[in-house]
């Protein structure tokens, strides 16, 4: 079983977000950078199905020269391979345009099985891996909690609002991950020192055969990026008695705010 | 860009989701303002005559495609048909929910089919200068985001329950079509839906608990949330521990809910699950510890015992109500 991760490094969920100068994009400078949670399931994953099928799990990414941390993280939890896009070119992709870049990789990589996070949490485009699976012209499956592989077939349970609904599809295919799907392991030492010496490939548009000057341009482009309202907060509501509190509380959500 | 905006209808069995009238209501303002008609298009199996309602919320033409091989969602199919139905119609704006069963996969195939731009989870939308202009919250809710879409058609799908519901006249016509779902690989299974519960995401109101719950019996929180005809939430550290499924957690690697009224019990207020409910209308958070973080967003705060508060404030509703 051939298995190939898309993995996009991202921020850690606690950082806090600031603006940068240029007002679309944030300031990278006391950022701490982590693998992506939903791509850090789709790793865990691949593993677990590599370990009861054999085969072989590579880790595909678009990033910069930092991205290769994340790749190595994922190769110390036991990934065999690493392919890097790093090219300036690819910081003005929106979401088609990387998954154009993905999809091109792809081309030249054997697989069985792709699969990606519903999202990445920094840009929350839930987008680049329905696009590859376009692209491709493979069966496309998102928001999977669990997998099974037998005779050729993939049968996943999607959750979707509600309750789950289970698809089933011939290999290939391409699935996007949620929680509850696993626990994604930790690196072990060992494995960290492995994963030193694992392949880890980087290449430009131009080694994937495209046109640099037009990959990166979107056709969604962010104009501008600001700050949520600050909320207000802060209105303890005073009482000698839980039952004076309540009383005052529901007295306000009922006059003021009008919710209910 | 004036050939008009095309709304894409969700059903599930029969039932339009409320995301649907979300999307056609916000499809008929953008319509208004670029002076074209709104087409409703309807996907399924025995859908004709819940298609009728449509008119209702300002849809001109309603156009049905009924087949039974389009009874379920499924990415291939739905994105074949839609995508021909495009380009027959050569709308200027695409608009529809984007949801998990269905939105956010087929804007995303649509996009990568039609080499159209996508403004995915869209809480605010407007034209201005023949341009459409998508503001969409990115790193969690964290940032706010304008973007600009060049191209056709124009792709927005609306995050659930941020778009006004507002009905209006519309001719409501509707067009039988012959549809080919062309070739289709994904095959539906089954489907398993939990009977009478709120959707987290679509609920007016939502009432959450925390680690401060400090096990699985959530009836003080049930309670409310039947009560208040809401959903129940959840953090994720009261996921970790198994006292709620994921499908409950609320936060930025859970749900993102804006309902009207938020209640956070026992809930500390950590960045990640800030993230998930900011956008509420009304937040209330209810902690034993006056220090918590979640009372510096939340617009009403009670210190307190949960276990003791919120049956409280469950009697003193009910009082209200009558
Ligand atoms: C990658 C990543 C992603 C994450 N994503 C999410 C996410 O999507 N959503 C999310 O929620 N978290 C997320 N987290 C976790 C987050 O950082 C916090 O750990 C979590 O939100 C804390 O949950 P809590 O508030 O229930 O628990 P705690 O922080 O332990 O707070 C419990 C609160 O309950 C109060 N309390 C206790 N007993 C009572 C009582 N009887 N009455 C009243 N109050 C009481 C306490 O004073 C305390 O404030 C994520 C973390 C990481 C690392």
């Amino acid at each position: 079983m051939e298995i190939v991760v898309l993995l996009k490094q991202v921020p850690a969920t606690e950082s806090i977000v600031r603006i940068a100068d240029d007002g679309v994009s944030i300031k990278t400078d006391d950022i701490k950078w982590v693998i992506n949670p939903y791509d850090e399931l789709a790793v865990e994953e691949a593993l677990r199905i590599k370990e009861a099928q054999g085969g072989k799990v590579t880790i595909l990414s678009v990033g910069t020269d930092k991205t290769v941390e994340a790749i190595r993280t994922a190769l110390a939890m036991g990934a065999d391979e690493g392919v890097l896009i790093n090219d300036p070119q690819t910081q003005g992709c929106d979401a088609l345009g990387i998954a154009r870049i993905l999809a091109a990789v792809l081309k030249d990589i054997p697989y069985d099985l792709i699969i990606a996070g519903q999202r990445a949490v920094d840009d929350d485009n839930y987008q680049v891996g329905t696009a590859v699976a376009e692209f491709l012209s493979i069966p496309n499956i998102s928001m999977v909690i669990k997998e099974e592989i037998a005779d050729g077939k993939i049968k996943c349970h999607r959750s979707i609002e509600g309750g789950t609904v289970v698809l089933e599809a011939p290999l290939p295919v391409l699935f996007t991950t949620q929680r509850g799907l696993n626990e994604p392991r930790y690196a072990s030492l060992p494995g960290i020192m492995k994963a030193k010496k694992k392949p880890l490939d980087t290449k430009t548009l131009a080694d994937i055969g495209l046109d640099s000057s037009k990959v990166g341009d979107a056709i969604t482009k962010i104009n501008v990026m600001q700050l949520p309202p600050e909320r207000e907060g802060g209105r303890i509501v005073e009482g000698e008695t839980a039952q004076e509190k309540v009383t005052e509380l529901v007295r306000a959500l009922h006059e003021e705010a009008k919710v209910i | 860009m004036s050939q008009g905006v095309l709304a894409i209808a969700e059903q599930v069995d029969g039932v339009f989701r409320k995301v649907t009238y979300e999307a056609l209501s916000e499809g008929k303002r953008i319509a208004g303002s670029l002076g074209c008609d709104l087409t409703a298009v309807v996907l399924g199996s025995d859908v004709e005559n819940i298609s009728k309602g449509l008119g209702k919320y300002g849809a001109d033409r309603i156009l049905v495609a009924d087949n039974t091989a389009l009874k379920e969602y499924m990415t291939d199919a739905y994105t074949n048909v839609i995508a021909d139905i495009i380009g027959k119609e050569n709308p200027a704006v695409v608009i529809l929910g984007a949801t998990a069963v269905q939105g956010r996969d087929l804007s995303a195939s649509l996009s990568a089919r039609l080499n159209a731009p996508l403004a995915m989870e869209c809480v605010e939308i407007r034209v201005e200068n023949d341009k459409l202009i998508a503001t969409r919250p990115m790193y969690g809710g964290k940032i706010m985001s304008e973007v600009a879409l060049e191209g056709k058609p124009r792709i927005v799908a609306t995050r659930p329950n941020a778009m006004a519901v507002a009905e209006s006249a519309g001719a409501g016509s509707i067009e039988q079509l012959d549809v080919d779902t062309g070739k289709t690989v994904l095959q539906f299974v089954e489907k398993k839906m939990e009977t009478g519960k709120i959707e987290l995401t679509e609920a007016d109101v939502v009432v959450s608990g925390g680690r401060g719950m400090g096990g699985s019996d959530y009836s003080v929180v049930e309670k409310l949330a039947e009560l208040l005809g809401g959903a129940v939430g959840a953090s994720r550290s009261a996921v970790d521990e198994g006292w709620r499924p994921h499908s409950d957690q609320v936060g930025q690697t859970g749900k993102v809910v804006s309902p009207n009224l938020y209640i956070a019990s026992g809930i500390s207020g950590a960045i990640q699950h800030l993230a998930g409910m900011s956008s509420s209308k009304v937040i209330v958070a209810i902690n034993k510890d006056s220090e918590a973080p979640i009372f510096s967003k939340a617009d009403f705060g009670i210190v307190g015992d949960l276990f003791e508060v919120l049956p409280l404030v469950t009697e003193e509703i009910k009082k209200l109500k009558g």
